[in-house]
């Protein structure tokens, strides 16, 4: 149990003299889990919004597969992703194997299910009658749309960090896709896997920890978000 | 002259019928009260007016046109000339400056900040422009979706139940603005369960139970009969006399 | 006349949008550095853990700087994957026989003996298979008689996972006389246990278990210096002949798989079997451990097996693509 507090020891350590591997690492976690929300968000809420406000034949069914794959295990992802950019694949020709764009595009993937989900249960979570009042305020369908929107968006502030913590704190797709190359592709929770698997405790302790912290000042914004 | 036609107008949700053929007409300018137990149709009446549901049957007629089966496009031109205060009605979570000039913002007309000012005087609530709407009472509420309404400048203004969570004081001042607005040659449509609002605002009662208009007259008329006080379905008085 | 908390939302937002574009220019700024050629190195973990890698990738880009050298580590078994489907340059394995089949196969050009080390077999101190002084071959039939007889007092762990080392246990039982999915990898041995895991996780589970385990001598030293705890296995059997553990680099073909940077491969290659490579390779080890984890191909060709034409000379194979 020790190396849980030699872990914190550690982590100060590491943090204070700003160990420039463990910067590097850290800022390589963030930028490539920023850029993967930052598309995820520009794609799926408004895919989201599309198909709350629509209704078609299968609607419920497709919702239901949505949330099936929340919680699909990041290493079923990683692979598939793999199969997808591998050289033998079919996008294999863009050589983004083994490459931080490459891994952007497992984790987009990774959390597009979770961004569109919540999405629309943001949207629905607005209530119909809002949807009336703007109606009979004389707005368009689509002044409507934005109208809605704006409402749900804490709930949709809330997707958005849930997607960032989703893909901060994954494995499986950062490991298959970026292969953990130092200097390259290595980011914290590929660092705390090696670490691990190679008997330095202390130090994937202290990797933990820096994680955890991040996700803390995460999930402090998403209450604060929440709370209004 | 009249405004607005119903006729032969049946609304059904599902298996229960709400509206069981409805004959009304609306003269504009003048007010028009309908009042009738809770659940004889009154709102669903004053949707499909609204043109935020569509009939099951029948037909209303907006100037002669006919308006339930338009496109999109042109219902929309025709409910921008109708304004609709809701029975609890439902703040955007915006500041009340934000709300009250929506209307106008959809309408990209760009807003005035006097127009605004105005409105919210007229419903007794200046200066409450930066309020957050989510923090108001109800009976502010109530008030702020009329000025959100009036400040459109719409030819027919609906109203359900306009002073129904309202004190006296602001009762009295909200009728006194729907009497101002009528005379300025609006029309307005008002479901009411108050009898001296009726008895001071309406040109014209309908009586609206079980879905059908069961009597239509002058409020004098119409507001001094005995059945009025009786719901036909529970027994109890459906009309208050405050 | 602006309601407060709106402004603080326009703030927030401007901040994040601010983040947002930082992080964007992070990732920017490094795929543009990919004007630098990359040569994809995958190798095993065994390896790669010693950290000779991150020496030698520091002098090989010393030497050739527009050169990125991408150190992957994963099992062998992947390794041949990932160079099956042509997603690495050049591989650094220790498994001769999935080599010989990966060059006949035509997805790697030729073989170059580049390192040895011994695999090491380690146990409980008290030895009670009696395997100290034996040959690998025959510990493994000692471990595997006195196993069965008795398995709560001999247990061994394997890699389960594919790894070189795993091919290198197999080898030793089939050399040993027993067939390894017949008679050593049944449920019945409760004496066998696979542990599906890489070195370090097995030798944890081995030393809980006081029991064998065949492992590479750098894992080993690593983990005995740094266990938290009680470490009480000891190397039992060494430096046998039955124990060497070859690497060998790989380029990739690039007829077979296009696009492999195999130029820079062979240039790699060519690094690693050089004077200064061989050098690097030899003395790796001495100021961290106070002994050698690894010796140099070159000059011992005869003992680890590796045909003249292989061993530690340089390649010219072809690079064309067609």
């Amino acid at each position: 149990m020790d190396e849980i507090s030699a872990g914190f020891i550690r982590a100060i350590q590491l943090i204070i003299t700003l160990n420039p591997e463990v910067v590097e690492i850290t800022v390589r976690s963030l930028s490539i889990s920023l850029t993967s929300v930052l598309i995820a968000s520009l794609v799926d809420i408004p895919i989201g919004g599309l198909i709350e406000f629509h209704d078609f034949r299968g609607k419920r069914a497709l919702i239901n597969l949505i949330q099936t794959f929340y919680s699909i295990p990041t290493v079923t992802v990683g692979l598939l992703v793999y199969l997808l950019l591998s050289r033998s694949g079919p996008l294999g020709g863009m050589g983004l194997l083994f490459s931080p764009a490459g891994m952007v595009i497992g984790q987009t993937v990774l959390i597009t299910p979770i961004m569109i989900g919540l999405t629309i249960s943001a949207l629905r979570g607005v209530s119909v009658q809002i949807e009336e009042t703007a109606l009979s305020m004389g707005a368009t369908n689509l002044q409507v749309i934005f109208t809605i929107m704006k409402e749900a968006r804490v709930a949709v502030v809330a997707t958005v960090l849930l997607g960032f913590g989703r893909a901060l704190s994954e494995v499986g797709v950062a490991m298959m896709i970026g292969g953990n190359i130092r200097g390259y592709t290595r980011v914290l929770t590929t660092a705390i896997s090696l670490e691990t698997s190679m008997g330095d405790l202390d130090l994937a302790m202290a990797l933990g920890i820096i994680l955890i912290s991040i996700s803390l000042v995460v999930n402090l914004a998403l209450n604060r978000v929440q709370g209004r | 002259m009249v405004l607005i036609e119903i006729r032969g107008l049946f609304k059904s949700f599902g298996l229960s019928e709400i509206l069981r053929g409805i004959n009304l007409d609306v003269e504009e300018g003048r007010v028009l009260a309908l009042i009738g137990p809770t659940g004889s149709g009154k709102t669903t009446l004053l949707r499909l007016i609204d043109l935020l549901d569509k009939p099951t049957e029948g037909n209303i007629f907006f100037n002669g046109y006919d308006i339930c089966y338009l496109s999109s496009k042109e219902k929309l031109k025709i409910r921008r000339k109708m304004g609709m205060v809701f029975q609890k009605p439902v703040m955007f979570s915006a500041s009340v400056y934000e709300n009250v000039s929506y209307g106008l913002k959809v309408r990209g007309k760009g807003n005035s900040r006097l127009e605004i000012q105005r409105a919210l005087e007229e419903v007794g609530l200046s200066g409450y422009e930066s309020r957050d709407a989510a923090t108001l009472s109800g009976g502010e509420m109530q008030r702020i979706a009329l000025a959100r309404a009036m400040v459109i400048n719409p030819e027919v203004l609906l109203l359900d139940e306009p002073t129904a969570n309202l004190d006296l004081r602001s009762a009295y001042a909200v009728d006194e603005l729907i009497k101002r607005l009528a005379n300025c040659g609006r029309t307005v449509i008002m479901a009411s369960h108050n009898m001296t609002e009726c008895r001071k605002l309406a040109n014209k009662v309908a009586v609206l139970v079980d879905g059908r208009i069961t009597r239509t007259g002058k409020p004098e008329e119409i507001l001094t009969e005995p059945e009025l006080y009786v719901n036909s379905i529970s027994g109890q008085p459906f009309l208050e006399s405050i | 006349m602006f309601n407060l908390v709106i402004e603080m939302e326009r703030k927030l937002l401007k901040i994040s949008v601010l983040i947002l574009m930082l992080a964007m220019i992070c990732i920017a700024t490094q795929a543009a550095d990919s004007n630098n050629s990359r040569l994809k190195l995958v190798t095993t973990t065994s390896l790669h853990d010693t950290g000779l890698l991150d020496v030698i990738k520091q002098k090989f880009e010393e030497k050739y700087n527009n050169v990125s050298l991408d150190v992957i580590s994963v099992g062998t078994g992947i390794a041949i994957q990932y160079g099956e489907r042509g997603d690495a340059d050049v591989l650094l394995i220790h498994d001769k026989t999935r080599e010989v089949k990966f060059v006949k196969d035509g997805h790697g050009l030729e073989r170059r003996c580049v390192a040895y080390n011994y695999f090491n077999i380690v146990g409980p101190k008290d030895d009670p298979a009696g395997i100290k002084g034996l040959n690998a071959t025959a510990a493994f039939k000692n471990i595997f008689q006195k196993g069965k007889a008795d398995p709560t007092k001999v247990t061994f762990v394997s890699r389960g996972d594919g790894s070189g080392t795993h091919s290198k246990e197999q080898t030793l039982w089939k050399a040993a006389g027993y067939n390894y999915s017949n008679q050593v990898n049944t449920s019945v041995n409760r004496w066998y246990l696979e542990a599906g895991s890489g070195m370090g996780a097995t030798l944890t589970m081995t030393n809980e278990k006081s029991a064998y385990t065949l492992t590479d001598t750098s894992t080993f030293m690593a983990y005995n210096s740094t266990y938290k705890g009680n470490f009480t296995l000891v190397p039992l059997v060494e430096s046998t002949i039955d124990l060497l553990n070859v690497y060998t680099a790989i380029a990739e073909n690039p007829k077979k798989h296009p696009g492999v940077n195999c130029e820079m491969a062979n240039k790699f290659i060519n690094f690693l079997v050089s004077e200064e490579g061989q050098k690097l390779v030899g003395g790796y080890g001495m100021d961290k451990f106070g002994k050698a984890l690894f010796f140099p191909a070159k000059g011992n060709c005869t003992l680890i097996g590796c045909s003249s034409g292989e061993c530690a000379v340089p390649t010219n194979a072809s690079c064309a693509a067609a």
